[in-house]
């Protein structure tokens, strides 16, 4: 009774506890941590500083978004970065001075303080938007020829895509005698977010500048949640529903009259939607496009859902944030400390991809369903403990021992029984 | 329905599906495109033409090598070894290591080849042994866990392998001198370098080796069963485990071959050679028809020309491309003959 209600409650009440933890964060890094001690803030600045938050929260968005693909519809995406990349460099196309023969402004709501420059300079929140759909058209497009392949056909089609995208970006400065993407320099600086009705709430700053690092959090705190909202909606509406059908069974799904190519195609938009609003978000917050996107960076990604516990919002969102924070700082903060501590000279950040490497196997080998998994995950990725064929031998000698019972017990049954076998065997 | 006679059922089954006329007629679009490609570079520059798919010969062979690793794990436990590529990178550093470093070889000549031989045995029993203990200890544990599991074990073995070969080599590529040299014949303007032979002969002899073990001994014939069906296999008295083993052994010794081949001739190692290596090789396999092992090797020749082609000819668009060509065939083939050039049509078991 009391675990039900306390049940009920946590699944209610999760708005407020993301809305309190993030509120608790801000208030902690805007009013608290300035008051304090010199040391203690020298301590957070080095291990925990507020961009560093907020650079997690991109992760988040998108492992959320890779969740959507991975952990809900059970499709292996090994090139998830190229959504990353293309998010991203919709941002750079649309809110710098790289189109700098055009001079396009669209400022709505939010102006974003370049309204005399050239370029096309649009204001964050539309371009969030365009980035996001134009994302989604792209996970449609490549989705539509892979989705029909077989499992892990499909994870070699996406992480060859993970790799042309970066690459087209990389050599992108003359296609065609095009220059789409200004090649390995990038496209910097980008437009700063404009806040326009928020001004108020952010201290009435019409932009945010490099340094307005913890109105950038506020901002990307929303967008995070927006991402975690949507993932927890959609996965007990209709569509949620019919992807971990998938997931569970592709066959039995189909006959349930699931259609396999429209719902696995809307788990690849939706997931490269995420990717999309997390590209343009990184774009904005490093104020460039840098084509350094890889496939570790995918594969950091799927760890991050992996270990945070596949189609679990919640563990896939703390694994994000730990994840990112490991690589990031933890790991070399760490290293410092240590190195500091015993006088030795360990590079510990030149062995983070050991590090992940060996976390994926052992959590392949050992807690295949993450740290915080769902229930159902737990029930899906637990292994049969016979072959099919153990088990077809298994419900033979079932029967005999049924058999032998029932002759035990009541012969008369039994004898029944065997003339009943006879009559059908004519 | 009762009335269709049985002709009628087999013309109605028969009847080309939209799909299908699809896939053919894109399959002979791709292949004449191809051709037409190849002659204009031929028409253009003869001789450069003939250098460049020389290269891509001596490419493609190494390639193939790689290629029957995937295949053959693929056909035996269906999982796609990620970690293969990265195997063959660390078979490069120790092979480069091991000649160089310890046995002080840097130039042409008698002890070289012999050399070359005692290091070639030392990298394939290295790479068989990795990949042996890479089975033993990781994919063995799931063989009936959900094909996701072994797939990104497979990934994170090859982190882990990546790590190690950059903490070995350094992050940036290292030049390694050549015990086969950089001389050749000049055939009428074609360079044709002593290294291609060394490599065209052991890669034959080696396929040779592996057909012969896998079509007439009866570990092949064990491995074949096994790759057909595990249980019954294990009902028919075969040790399944065993038999797993084995094949992973082949395709690392393979592995181990083509990694000493690479070093002496392209004579550079890079601690992240291993994934686009791993990527261009699995897609040779497709290419061929994954799990058939001519089809491993006719792909990675294939393969191996195409890139030389892409990298060096007139008409190519240059090697900062070739990833993207390799990629975009290998969706090609997946798109419109998933099958390959020599499968032949696989379901996919429920």
């Amino acid at each position: 009774m009391v675990g039900a209600v306390l049940r009920g409650l946590r699944v209610r009440s999760w708005p407020l506890g993301f809305t309190a933890a993030a509120v608790i964060v801000y208030f902690f890094y805007d009013r608290i941590l300035p008051n304090l001690d010199n040391s203690v803030q020298s301590g957070f600045q080095n291990w925990l500083p507020i961009g560093t938050i907020t650079y997690c929260l991109v992760w988040v968005m998108l492992a959320l978004g890779l969740n959507i693909v991975v952990g809900y519809a059970g499709l292996l995406d090994l090139g998830y970065v190229a959504f990353w990349a293309i998010g991203g460099y919709t941002a750079a196309w649309l809110m710098s001075t790289f189109a700098f023969d055009k001079q396009i402004h669209f400022s709505f709501l939010a102006p974003n303080g370049y309204n005399h420059a050239v370029g096309i300079h649009i204001s964050f929140w539309i371009v969030l938007v365009v980035g996001a759909l134009f994302c989604a058209l792209w996970g449609a497009l490549i989705g539509a020829p892979t989705l029909r392949l077989r499992s892990d056909y499909l994870a070699i089609v996406t992480l060859g895509f993970g790799e042309i995208i970066p690459q087209f970006f990389r050599n992108g400065e003359s296609i065609f005698g095009q220059n789409i993407s200004n090649g390995t320099k990038g496209i910097t600086p980008l437009d700063p977010i404009g806040t326009g009705p928020l001004s108020p709430v952010l201290g009435g700053k019409a932009v945010l500048g490099p340094f307005d690092l913890i109105d950038k959090y506020l901002i990307f705190v929303v967008l995070a949640a927006i991402c975690m909202f949507v993932s927890l909606r959609i996965r007990s509406g209709r569509l949620g529903r019919a992807w971990l059908a998938i997931r569970e069974d592709e066959l039995a799904a189909s006959m349930m009259g699931v259609p396999l190519m429209r719902t696995k195609l809307a788990a690849y938009a939706v997931g490269a939607f995420f990717g999309g609003i997390g590209g343009v978000a990184f774009a904005s917050y490093n104020s460039s496009t840098i084509p350094t996107f890889s496939f570790s960076d995918s594969i950091t990604i799927l760890l991050m859902v992996v270990v945070g516990g596949m189609g679990n919002v919640w563990g896939v969102t703390i694994g994000a944030l730990v994840i990112s924070w490991i690589n990031l700082k933890g790991l070399s903060q760490f290293g410092d400390w240590f190195n500091g501590q015993f006088s030795t000279h360990v590079n510990f950040p030149s062995y983070n991809f050991l590090i992940f490497g060996i976390i994926l196997v052992l959590m392949m080998l050992f807690r295949r369903e993450g740290i915080l998994p769902e229930s159902r995950t737990r029930q899906l990725l637990k292994e049969p403990s016979r072959t099919e064929m153990e088990s077809v031998g298994a419900d033979i000698e079932a029967a005999e021992v049924e058999s032998e019972l029932v002759e035990d017990i009541a012969p008369e049954f039994a004898v029944q029984s065997e003339t009943e076998t006879l009559g059908s065997g004519e | 329905m009762a009335s269709m006679t049985a002709a009628e059922r087999l013309q109605r089954v028969r009847t080309a599906r939209p799909a299908e006329i699809v896939e053919k007629v894109m399959t002979v679009v791709v292949l004449v495109g191809l051709a037409i490609w190849l002659l204009a570079n031929l028409v253009k520059e003869p001789s450069l033409f003939f250098s460049v798919l020389l290269d891509g010969l001596n490419l493609g062979a190494l390639y193939a090598l790689i290629a029957l690793g995937y295949t053959l794990v693929y056909g035996i436990i269906e999982l796609i070894n990620f970690a293969h590529g990265d195997l063959v990178m660390l078979g490069t550093l120790v092979s480069a290591n091991v000649m160089v470093n310890n046995l002080h070889l840097t130039k042409p000549g008698l002890a070289g080849f012999f050399g070359l031989a005692l290091v070639m045995v030392i990298t394939m029993v290295f790479c068989g042994g990795i990949n042996v203990a890479a089975e033993f200890f990781a994919y063995r544990r799931l063989r009936r866990a959900p094909k996701l599991a072994p797939l990104i074990t497979a990934v994170g073995l090859s982190f882990i392998f990546q790590n190690i070969g950059q903490i070995n080599n350094g992050s940036q590529q290292r030049v390694w001198p050549s015990v086969l040299g950089g001389n050749g014949l000049h055939v009428s303007g074609v360079k044709v370098r002593y290294s291609l032979f060394v490599v065209l002969v052991v890669t034959a002899v080696l396929l040779t080796l592996l057909t012969y073990i896998v079509q007439r001994t009866r570990r092949g014939k064990a491995m074949r069963a096994v790759a057909q069906d595990q249980d019954g296999a294990r009902l028919m008295g075969i040790n399944v485990d065993a038999t797993i083993s084995f094949t992973f052994l082949l395709g690392g010794l393979m592995a181990g071959a083509a990694a000493v081949l690479l070093v002496q001739t392209e004579g550079v190692t890079r601690y992240d050679a291993g994934f686009e290596l791993g990527l261009i090789a699995f897609t040779a396999a497709v290419l061929g028809g994954i799990g058939n092992l001519v089809g491993a090797v006719v792909g990675g020749l294939l393969i191996g020309i195409i890139q030389g082609l892409n990298d060096g000819a007139t008409y190519g668009l240059g090697q900062a491309w070739s990833q993207s060509v390799v990629f975009g065939i290998l969706i090609l083939v997946l798109v419109f003959r998933p099958r390959g050039l020599f499968g032949s049509r696989a379901m996919e078991k429920v």
